[in-house]
């Protein structure tokens, strides 16, 4: 079992997060909302082990493997959306697998040569959900992943996703209770301080 | 593309290459007239003069010999101070303990004369290696301060990612590290390069390294040979322009390639 416990977090004066305790249920999807400032992001940095709290503790994660789509795509530009997609996977990966996920998710194939810079927001998007939902991990964390998706391309990449990852332990931020409850996770609000 | 188009870039290439042209034509119109005007080859040798002394060297074995001799020593020293001071820079953006010992040493190397590192070095090394040491230590202050602010300047949100992924250090090195790192290493050398020829050669110079340009332009300067003083002076500058460009040249390669 994943979980926070204790957590209290401020940035400066601001508390953010105050005494709080979140359990992860294994091989399901937990959505955590709240109004901006309420400390969603802040949460899935201590669970990515990109920061650490004030104080609290995260338990669970030790030795575990992490992916995550991070509010922003965060691609090397130069890479092509395949050599970005491989970049988190073993050597072994063939490009041929990768470009299949790639299609599924909604590129085309001339899209898939080219690096990233010269995709458009909605096609990076993509890329980057690829990439997480690819990478081999224990804890996949989805900080609102399908920002920047048109209507008819969240449908299908939602639906990719939820494919994809029946079974893994996933933390979906969203501020959307519809996404929540497509992948049939159990909603947790956070409140702003 | 339109044939005013392609008239009017065929127009722009021709002028991009008339004008540097025309500006090297300028400055030896200058130095010819101010020749003339000192009136004396041993004050200011005419370009003239020069042109032929610099034919009749290039002629014999002893001019290629003379030139790879201080090629082999200041490239050496250049190329030593790349190394290590990549190196180090690696190390220092990893440790501050090292940072904190290196980056003000490096900064009093660079800041310091060249010529109290010559006299210096050359009590412990021989006139030989001298220019290879010295040039050594100009570039090294420079390598090191160019990559580790590429270093510092990595994009940090793909740092991030690099971390959460589990990203091994080989795979992230031509995805996330080189592609921020190495146009400062580029901007290094392109300094780096005319910096280790120009302290090299004043190594040569005051050391006397037997065989090398040093050695015949001090040779230039108690025989009063102008023409030779200039004629070596524009080999110096284009050894050290080609050498620029050549490195340059296959950085910029490398950094496409990355890109």
């Amino acid at each position: 079992m994943i979980a926070l416990r204790g957590i209290r977090h401020r940035f400066g004066a601001q508390l953010v997060l105050d005494d709080l305790d979140l359990d992860l249920d294994e091989g399901r999807v937990t959505a955590l909302t709240g109004p901006n400032g309420s400390g969603k992001t802040t949460l899935s940095r201590f669970l990515l082990g990109l920061s650490v709290p004030d104080t609290g503790e995260v338990r669970g994660m030790d030795g575990r493997r992490r992916a995550a789509v991070f509010q922003e795509n965060r691609l090397c530009e130069q890479l092509s959306a395949v050599g970005n997609v491989r970049l988190v996977l073993p050597r072994s990966t063939p490009s041929s697998a990768v470009a299949a996920d790639l299609r599924r998710a909604g590129l085309d194939d001339p899209e898939l040569a080219k690096p990233v810079r010269d995709l458009s927001g909605g096609q990076r998007r993509r890329v980057a959900i690829v990439r997480a939902v690819l990478a081999e991990a224990d804890l996949l964390v989805l900080d609102e992943p399908f920002t920047g998706l048109d209507a008819l391309g969240k449908v299908q990449v939602m639906a990719w996703v939820r494919d994809r990852c029946a079974g893994q332990t996933t933390l979906l931020i969203t501020h959307d209770l519809a996404e929540a409850r497509w992948f049939g996770a159990r909603v947790v609000t956070l409140a702003r301080l | 593309m339109t044939s005013t188009s392609a008239a009017e870039s065929t127009a722009t290439l021709a002028r991009g290459a008339v004008r540097p042209l025309a500006v090297v034509v300028f400055w030896v119109v200058v130095w010819q007239v101010s020749a003339l005007v000192v009136g004396h080859e041993v004050l200011l040798a005419s370009p003239g003069s020069v042109v032929v002394r610099l034919s009749e060297l290039s002629l014999t074995a002893d001019f290629w010999g003379t030139v790879w001799t201080s090629f082999v020593r200041i490239a050496g020293g250049f190329a030593a101070a790349s190394v290590l001071g990549t190196l180090g820079a690696t190390l220092a953006a990893s440790s501050r303990v090292v940072d904190a010992l290196v980056t003000p040493a490096l900064a009093a190397v660079r800041s310091a004369p060249v010529v109290s590192f010559i006299i210096l070095v050359l009590i412990w090394v021989s006139s030989d290696q001298l220019a290879l040491v010295i040039s050594f230590l100009m570039v090294l202050p420079i390598i090191y301060t160019n990559v580790l602010e590429g270093i510092r300047h990595r994009d940090r949100a793909l740092l991030e990612v690099a971390d959460v992924f589990q990203v091994p250090r080989l795979r992230r090195l031509p995805a996330v590290d080189l592609p921020a790192v190495l146009p400062f290493f580029t901007a290094a050398c392109r300094i780096g390069v005319g910096l280790a020829w120009k302290s090299g050669i004043a190594a040569e110079v005051i050391g006397l390294a037997e065989g090398s340009i040093g050695e015949r332009l001090y040779e230039a300067k108690i025989l009063l040979s102008s023409a030779d003083l200039f004629a070596w002076t524009a080999v110096i500058i284009a050894v050290s322009f080609a050498v620029e460009k050549l490195l340059v040249a296959a950085l910029r390669h490398v950094e496409r390639r990355l890109a």
